[in-house]
């Protein structure tokens, strides 16, 4: 851990709501206000609203832009029209995740690449390495805040219009020039508002006189877990590949990119192991690294909030990843029993 | 509803944040406010068998939130006579009430002697004010 932690333009406003702070890839950040669990539940029933303005923003411009990156992410750029955005891996030679990332198509020649905190300088470097004459790729990050407002009367609490999944619109929030992405990591309807560095307190001002919750990166991860969306650095990274993964839809195997050979093989032989979701049978939360019998292992647990169970994520030889598989873990030397699921573990009734 | 911070005068409390409340050869055992409002709400408590003893200073079970695991150390030596299935089906009774509906274990005391080493209410609420 540095000894200096950063801060988001909004901390101040974390510690006067009296959050409380952990480090997490470099930044002093909110893990919750109230609690997790009363926060998780104003996302799955109303709105709640997540600083993440750790994550990293790189702008790629330039008349080759579209090449350098069709080249660098997995998924297909071709595909992408202005005012749409797309997730998407940056792969290594070997098919590994350097991140996952979303790219949003900001103009005809010009890319913005919303990446993990702790990626943010690997993903930058890598890019950069990469660069060729008329592309160009900057960090703007630090010009920028970003708030997840999520949950099903998100964007009706924000008085903003109804648009499709994964678009984009350039507007205002209560005075504030926001670009408004229809995009997120709970597994609810909503957006994520981004916002100049010197905007941030008002917008979260704003956004909070509206009535959504502020909610910290527990509920945050939480939620995620519930719809099975991966966590860099738990679920997936430059060790695991996308296919074994089950990012397989991310990726567009017949065009070129980084470690497109290897997906390619892992595809057709196969994958030896898969991440799979599944519930506890038993009374017991799992956790990260927690051997799975049969050579598995935890890459994400906790409990969940809306099913009141243990919940998780992890790789298991491709034979046992089938749904309604017993698996055993290992909670701390107790054997517990776990059931896989089909992904996500939680879905809204109805 | 989390219990507004509290350490009853009645307690002998551990510096591992466990208190006792002393009734005869037997304790009813728990974790003070203070403990229970670091974890958060509590999602799981993982009890001792009744029948098995339990060792001063030793760790019993585990308390788990959200976020986090904890050792719950017994603040003194006995048999498990009775956990509090209340907590096991509804731990975030602990955080509602942590003296009362949310104690964990009652066992019958090995060594009545050990009571003498735990802190009083004024002993454990000065340990806090140092932390």
């Amino acid at each position: 851990m540095p000894a200096t932690l950063l801060h988001t333009p909004l901390h101040d406003r974390h510690v006067e709501l009296g959050a409380r702070m952990v480090p997490f890839a470099g930044w002093e950040m909110p893990v919750q206000y109230e609690g997790v669990i009363p926060e998780h539940r104003a996302v799955r029933t109303d709105a709640g609203v997540f600083d993440v303005s750790h994550m990293g923003e790189l702008e790629v411009e330039g008349p080759r832009a579209r090449e350098l990156l069709q080249g660098a992410l997995s998924n297909d750029l071709e595909r992408l029209e202005a005012g749409q955005a797309q997730y998407t891996l940056l792969t290594n030679e070997d098919g590994g995740i350097i991140d996952d990332l979303i790219a949003y198509r900001v103009g005809e020649h010009s890319y913005l690449l919303v990446v993990n905190a702790s990626n943010r300088a690997n993903v930058y470097a890598w890019l950069k390495e990469r660069e060729i004459a008329g592309s160009d790729v900057r960090d703007v990050s630090d010009d920028c805040a970003l708030l997840a407002v999520q949950g099903p009367h998100a964007i009706e609490r924000l008085g903003l219009p109804a648009a499709p999944a994964f678009t984009f619109a350039e507007t205002f929030v209560d005075g504030v020039e926001v670009m408004v992405n229809r995009t997120g990591y709970t597994g609810e309807d909503g957006c994520e508002l981004l916002c100049m560095t010197e905007d941030a307190i008002r917008l979260w001002d704003a956004v909070l006189e509206r009535g959504v919750v502020p909610c910290g990166l527990g509920a945050r991860d939480t939620l995620r877990l519930e719809v099975c969306y991966p966590l860099h650095g738990n679920d997936i990274g430059p060790d695991t590949d996308a296919i074994s993964a089950g990012l397989g839809w991310t990726c567009a195997l017949e065009k070129e990119f980084e470690g497109v050979d290897v997906l390619r093989r892992v595809k057709a032989d196969g994958p030896e192991r898969r991440l799979i979701a599944f519930v506890m049978e038993e009374k017991a939360i799992p956790r990260q690294g927690m051997p799975i019998d049969g050579g598995g292992e935890v890459t994400s647990g906790s409990h969940s909030p809306m099913l009141e169970i243990g919940i998780g994520m992890g790789y298991v030889p491709a034979a046992q990843a089938k749904p309604e598989t017993e698996l055993t873990i290992d909670v701390r030397g107790r054997p517990r029993r776990a059931r896989v699921v089909k992904k996500p573990i939680y879905k809204r009734e109805g | 509803m989390a219990a507004a911070e509290s350490y009853p005068d009645d307690l002998r409390y551990h510096e591992e944040h466990d208190w006792a409340r002393i009734e005869g050869n037997e304790a009813v055992l728990g974790i003070t406010w203070f403990a229970a409002d670091a974890l958060g709400e509590l999602v799981h408590f993982e009890a001792p068998e009744v029948g098995s003893t339990v060792a001063k200073d030793q760790s019993y079970g585990e308390v788990e939130s959200v976020k986090a695991v904890s050792d719950v150390i017994a603040p003194l030596s006995g048999e498990v006579l009775e956990v509090n299935g209340q907590v096991v089906d509804a731990p975030e009774t602990v955080n509602e009430d942590p003296y009362g509906t949310g104690w964990l274990l009652r066992i019958r005391l090995a060594e009545s002697g050990e009571v003498d080493a735990l802190l009083d209410a004024g002993a454990y609420r000065e340990l806090l004010a140092q932390q």
